[in-house]
């Protein structure tokens, strides 16, 4: 109840932020973008138009939850509101809590539009609606829901622009990681390759959450995989905020 | 019955500078506030008093001491059920309207749906901003702030409010309303605890003190009891009378126009003063015998440290 205030409160907040809607305002070039890109290049222009409208998806999606979900805690210490709101009957990881599904919420709202965006763009193309996208948005979704729990936890001992920093390179690192995954093959020394194994599994993989390749060549998603996802996003979203709470507990407000 | 607040040897240090290097803030706190009393925390800038309450409201966590708000640890939630807290400089969520943050907050207690609307009303009317409900908290003046601060303070009835300079940075208008307001507060059987610099305003309303200077309470007590009764000197305003007839009746001596300013400390003199006036058929503007003043301790105390 009371973390619902907060949220309901943090999304109240949230939407007001301008940059959502350059952000979005963006997204949407990127989408004629990839229309124009179809119409230049040969081959299969929705394929075209699905890859790079899923990658802006995720791209746009992720800034959202980075310039805006940094600020979110840092900007109540900083501008001191926190201090009311901590002397009412509320324990603080209720505070972080609520914090972050306000901004959850907000990026529904805003993956919401872009999403619907993008279908109709798609429409005029294929003349039907693509079910099979709402499975992609879905696990872009979790993926957003972890990176927001990433910037909470920055935000908690940093300031935003350092905090947004940190959690780009969380999304870069994130997808790139799975690199490694091949350089695991590759490596032959048992202790080099053992690194490498232990390297991989504590970096992010972002890339769990990309079924492009899957939705453009219509291919079948198997289920094991999807629910490997939306399970690996979870857990790593509740570890990450745990994490934040035990930051946040013992802080010093001055 | 149990005291409203207890602190007993209350130490906080913070990191500063480059190499955080640890700095005494509260050297060893020690302070009783009891049930239904305004107490006022006094001290100059930077004497530790804000540090004070944001441990007492657990913002920041003290190194050493204990801290007990009406007889129950501190940090419990039974505890902010109870109490009441204005920040220094409140700032607010600026883009709520004055009863939309209040409707906020409120959903932090457990107030009936019913009963909410009629105090979010009943609270907008103490603090005279019925008019304003609709405005967004940016547009709030200082004064508006502050009272709409003290507001959010009261939504849960508090048995006791923490109240950071609360008449800091308002004239003097705005300065009695909030003084009418706390007055009020300890006449409906709550405890009031203060900080502030400004002394005139204490000295009207607080119940007893305490004095904290660079982290340590230096005096306490009934202000009765702090300041004396005796009579420094009056100050005398005449006209009608020549200055060299009081020349050497009062210690300080300055005229303006016809009026004659005159500061004297022997009341004997003053009797030889006031026969003289009578005598010459002068007139007597004002006569005001000053007693010791809490800045007059104030000032001696904070000299002597
Ligand atoms: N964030 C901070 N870091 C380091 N020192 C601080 C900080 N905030 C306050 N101080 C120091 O703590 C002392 C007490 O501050 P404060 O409690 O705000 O005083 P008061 O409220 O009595 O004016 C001051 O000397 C101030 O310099
Ligand atoms: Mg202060």
């Amino acid at each position: 109840m009371k973390i619902k205030a907060i949220a309901l409160n943090t999304f109240r907040e949230a939407i007001r932020d301008r940059i959502l809607y350059v952000i979005l305002f963006f997204a949407a070039v990127c989408f004629l973008f990839s229309r124009v890109l179809a119409l230049l290049t040969v081959g299969d222009q929705v394929k075209i138009i699905t890859d790079v409208g899923l990658a802006a998806l995720s791209f746009f999606g992720a800034l959202m939850a980075i310039l805006v979900g940094t600020g979110l805690v840092y900007k109540e210490i900083d501008k001191k509101t926190l201090y009311t709101l901590l002397s009412k009957p509320i324990h603080r990881y209720q505070f972080l809590l609520g914090k972050y599904f306000g901004m959850i919420l907000t990026l529904f709202v805003m993956l919401f539009l872009m999403t619907v965006l993008f279908l109709i763009l798609l429409f005029f193309h294929t003349f039907k609606i693509e079910w099979q996208i709402f499975a992609a948005v879905f696990l872009i979704f979790c993926e957003l829901c972890l990176i927001t729990a990433v910037a909470i936890l920055f935000s908690c001992f940093s300031t935003p622009i350092l905090s947004s920093i940190y959690t780009l390179s969380f999304y870069m690192i994130g997808h790139l990681s799975w690199g490694l995954e091949t350089l695991i093959d590759k490596i032959n020394s048992g202790l080099g390759r053992a690194m490498a194994r232990v390297l991989y599994t504590l970096l992010p993989d972002l890339e769990n959450f990309n079924i492009k390749t899957e939705i453009v060549h219509h291919l079948p998603i198997p289920p094991e995989l999807f629910l490997f996802s939306f399970l690996y996003g979870f857990c790593y979203s509740v570890f990450i905020l745990f994490l934040a709470v035990l930051v946040f507990r013992r802080r010093d407000f001055i | 019955m149990a005291e409203a607040l207890k602190i007993t040897d209350l130490h906080k240090s913070f990191k500063t500078g480059f190499l955080l290097k640890k700095k005494k803030i509260l050297k060893g706190i020690h302070l009783e506030v009891e049930q239904g009393e305004i107490f006022g925390y006094l001290g100059p800038n930077g004497a530790g008093k804000t540090t004070t309450i944001k441990c007492l409201l657990g913002l920041i966590f003290p190194e050493k001491g204990e801290i007990s708000i009406l007889g129950q640890p501190y940090l419990s939630l039974s505890v902010k059920e109870r109490i009441g807290f204005l920040p220094e400089n409140p700032y607010f969520y600026d883009y709520l309207t004055a009863s939309e943050f209040l409707e906020f907050y409120s959903q932090l207690f457990f107030i009936k749906k019913d009963k909410k609307e009629d105090k979010i009303q009943s609270l907008l009317r103490l603090v005279r901003l019925e008019k304003s409900a609709h405005l967004q908290l940016r547009k709030f003046s200082r004064g508006m702030l502050q009272r709409i601060g003290l507001a959010q303070a009261l939504l849960n009835e508090p048995s006791i409010v923490f109240l950071d300079e609360p008449l800091g940075g308002l004239d003097p208008l705005g300065r009695k309303e909030i003084r009418d307001i706390i007055t009020r507060l300890r006449d409906e059987g709550k405890t009031v605890f203060l900080s502030s610099h400004i002394l005139q305003d204490i000295e009207m309303i607080c119940d007893r003190v305490a004095i904290i200077v660079n982290g340590e309470i230096i005096n306490s007590g009934r202000l009765k009891d702090l300041i004396s009764e005796k009579i420094h000197f009056t100050e005398v305003i005449l006209s009608g009378l020549k200055e060299d007839q009081l020349r050497d009746l009062s210690e300080s001596f300055a005229s303006s126009g016809d009026r004659i300013f005159l500061k004297i400390t022997d009341e004997s003199k003053l009797e030889e003063v006031l026969q003289l006036v009578h005598s010459q058929k002068g007139k007597i503007h004002s006569l005001i015998p000053r007693t010791e003043t809490l800045e007059d301790l104030f000032v001696e105390m904070v000299k002597t440290k």
